[in-house]
């Protein structure tokens, strides 16, 4: 059986612990490990601790793996560094985030030297299970400070806790916090720059009886006065209706669409705007300097090449938006719930489903994300399948050739026009394709028993327009560097490859020029998929990302410009039939063209085996279904 | 793992049913976990523990997973899992709601 043994070391009895290092002399910083259950806000107390900015989400299993920060203050002495860790319900993991966690807290991890303390945050408004985490945690005999976050929320559902009787009772010091409102910090800071004690506990369960670890926190809870908060009535209702049998269903759908059409639809006045920014400016700067090589190059590679990609900046933030509203409120962890049975039908299971969403922003993230699966079949399965979820990369593609080459027309009333309709269509192509395949995988190679799928669903929460600010700043930031970085360095690369080799000291024509001799030595392998040598360039130079082949576009045909074909719809329309433009979006539906997932896959799975046979088996699916799709379009068109 | 802690003392006592079987708006107290020994620690950490109420909330649209309220949050199982979980019978009664 292959999934998760526990490893043969437990953790080490009170007694058995070394002397505490209270050495005055440290030769490096503090280091202090942030440990709770999934979704108690470690990652909120670490940003607020360190001031960096780690996903925050509302639901379990965001952070998977470790990540050190130095802490950062006001009257911050001495050097602390924290380190957040993803959520653990015991120190006997079943999944790799879990694993992390645990081995970071046994000085087991390579490159991260073992904490000196511990600060172990658990949810107040769930005490009654999350103090059972106690038991163990102080059992390592680290410094400790127990942390009950989400104060606000137990303040305003009427619980309550005494908080010196539990220190009292756990020999420990315990701060009643709220990590995202900054409340109650003191007594962390404290601990973070004072003197390290040794927790002494006024008793501790065997920490391996799970019943009686559950009566010792039951009996913390009553000695300190812990009256638990009122259920959480909103959640209760809004769950009576995104779960309802009927309408459940019919909300999802609801929202699906209108998101659809508000991406692609309500983010075209943006577009324009910031597309009409870049070709004036274009224009100022073709009028304002003299004529050379360096002008041209600075137009049709910056400004046509990069310049493209930038434009579809606000449709991606508006995605991320979405995103960050599914993720923040809660509703992600919903999604998994309803998914969970078409999963089941593919042999994986509701888990999966989290990453797989995920993946629509990036699969690189969502690969990462795929540690909280415990089986370590069904988590390949999810990897080998992520990249087939339409990712933001893809969205600039396909968003160009449907404008290009499908008029937008009402097709269900005014909620769904035809653009929306085969952007939803690539979408659940894509998803379709990742069913498909895991499907394949998990009745094959990747076959194993089904593995219990335990869920815990996190109260519903208000996403605050600070946390989505700051995503879509970040997301900002992401894509920026992204253009001028990778897109940028291939428009030049490209830009030169276009020009060279010089005839007779002037500029070649393009279709002589290395890009172009490239472009026609491969034509013959894309020519039954309806492409020619300039889309050939694109999708050489997309192996880099998807992306990559606007800014190649642009750069083409800025080159080529004359000043009638400004438009690089138009200039598109000119170089595609429709059959080969459908050709054109199976083929980026299906292709695996994004080096950043080769890499985290290859890391993910420690080796080069699975990267390539996904490589190659996404390429091939690419250039079959590219050419089916080609030859009936076409024969379809007569 | 210890297989007696998977079993409440009155467990051959009692008549049970499965966990599974529980209709939505009611609670039950649980007798036993019979499932393998990791499984149960993980479940039993979670609040599936012997002795302890667990209620049915809901379901998902399509019956599969069920939800459950335990020890005042709520964890979603899937049905053949819930299966291997017993309750006493004559614990079952409607759930209060607050
Ligand atoms: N009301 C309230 N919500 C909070 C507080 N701290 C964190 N949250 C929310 O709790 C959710 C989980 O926070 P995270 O910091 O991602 O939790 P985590 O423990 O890092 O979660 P994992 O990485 O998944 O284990 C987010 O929606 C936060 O906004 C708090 O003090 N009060
Ligand atoms: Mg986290």
């Amino acid at each position: 059986m292959l999934s998760g043994s526990t490893p043969g070391a437990r953790s080490v009895a009170p007694g058995e612990q070394s002397a505490p290092k209270t050495a005055p002399v440290r030769s490096r910083p503090r280091l202090v490990a942030i440990v709770g259950p999934p979704n108690s806000g470690k990652s909120t107390l670490f940003n607020r601790l360190t001031g960096l900015r780690q996903k925050v989400a509302n639901y379990p299993g965001v952070t998977v793996e470790q990540r050190v920060g130095r802490v950062k203050f006001p009257g911050a002495r001495g050097e602390v560094e924290l380190i957040d860790l993803p959520g653990i319900y015991t120190l006997e993991p079943r999944s790799e985030d879990e694993r992390v966690t645990c081995s970071v807290l046994r000085g087991e991890m390579p490159s991260v030297p073992k904490p000196d303390g511990v600060i172990l945050i658990l949810d107040s408004t769930n005490l009654a299970r999350h103090l059972v985490l106690a038991a163990p945690i102080l059992s390592l005999g680290l410094p400790t400070i127990i942390v009950l976050n989400m104060a606000d929320a137990l303040r305003e559902r009427g619980g309550q806790i005494d908080v010196a009787a539990l220190a009292s009772q756990l020999g420990a010091p315990v701060a009643l916090v709220s990590a995202s409102k900054g409340e109650g910090l003191e007594p962390v800071y404290e601990f973070l720059t004072g003197q390290f004690g040794v927790p002494a506990p006024s008793e501790l369960p065997v920490i391996h009886d799970v019943p009686r670890c559950r009566e010792w926190a039951m009996r913390l809870g009553q000695r300190a006065r812990y009256h638990p908060p009122a259920p959480p009535v909103w959640t209760r209702r809004l769950d009576a209706l995104f779960l309802h049998p009927v309408y459940g269903v019919v909300i999802f759908a609801v929202v699906v669409v209108l998101v659809f059409q508000v991406i692609f639809s309500g983010a075209q006045p943006l577009m324009d705007a910031v597309d009409a920014f870049v070709q004036w400016s274009g224009q100022q700067l073709k009028a304002s300097l003299p004529e050379s090589a360096w002008r041209d190059l600075l137009l049709e590679a910056f400004w046509g090449g990069a310049g493209s990609v930038i434009v579809f900046l606000p449709q991606i933030l508006l995605l991320f938006l979405f995103i960050g509203i599914l993720e923040d409120s809660g509703y992600m962890a919903r999604a998994a719930l309803i998914a969970d049975r078409t999963m089941a039908r593919v042999g994986l299971q509701g888990k999966s489903f989290i990453p797989l969403l995920s993946a629509y922003a990036c699969a690189v993230p969502a690969i990462m994300a795929t540690r909280t699966i415990e089986d370590k079949r069904d988590r390949l399965a999810t990897i080998l399948i992520a990249p087939f979820m339409t990712c933001s990369a893809r969205l600039p593609v396909y968003t160009l050739i449907i404008a290009a080459f499908l008029p937008n027309r009402p097709l269900l009333g005014p909620f769904l026009w035809t653009r929306t309709a085969a952007m939803l269509g690539l979408y659940v192509l894509g998803f379709l394709a990742a069913v498909a395949t895991a499907r394949l995988l998990k009745s094959s190679i990747l076959k194993s028993e089904p593995i219990p799928f335990v869920l815990e669903l996190p109260p519903y929460r208000w996403p605050t327009v600070q946390s989505l600010g700051l995503r879509l700043l970040d997301r900002a930031r992401v894509f920026l560097r992204r253009v001028g970085t990778v897109i940028l360095s291939v428009s030049v690369v490209l830009w030169l490859l276009a020009h060279l080799p010089l005839l007779e000291g002037r500029f070649p024509p393009i279709e002589q020029s290395l890009a172009g001799t490239l472009g026609r030595t491969i034509e013959p392998v894309i020519q039954p998929l309806g492409f020619n040598w300039k889309i050939g360039i694109g999708l050489i130079s997309s192996l880099a990302a998807r992306e990559v082949i606007v800014g190649t576009l642009g750069t083409i045909y800025g080159i080529q410009g004359d000043e009638s074909s400004a438009s690089l719809q138009a200039a598109l329309r000119q170089d595609l039939s429709q059959a080969g433009a459908v050709a054109l979006l199976v083929f980026y539906a299906f292709a695996m063209q994004c080096i950043s997932t080769i890499a985290v896959v290859r890391r993910e799975t420690g080796g080069w085996r699975w990267p390539a046979i996904q490589f190659v088996y996404m390429t091939g699916l690419a250039y079959i279904s590219a050419f089916i799709a080609y030859q009936v379009v076409s024969w379809a068109n007569g | 793992m210890q297989l007696s802690f998977k079993k409440h003392p009155a467990a051959a006592l009692v008549p049970t049913t499965s966990l599974a079987d529980l209709l939505p708006g009611r609670q039950a107290v649980i007798v036993e976990l019979d499932l393998p020994g990791e499984l149960a620690t993980r479940l039993m950490t979670l609040g599936f523990v012997p002795g302890n109420t667990v209620a049915l909330v809901r379901t998902a649209p399509g019956g599969d997973p069920l939800v459950f309220r335990v020890d005042g949050a709520e964890l979603a199982l899937r049905r053949d899992t819930a299966q291997q979980i017993r309750i006493d019978s004559e614990s079952i009664s409607p759930l209060e709601e607050p």
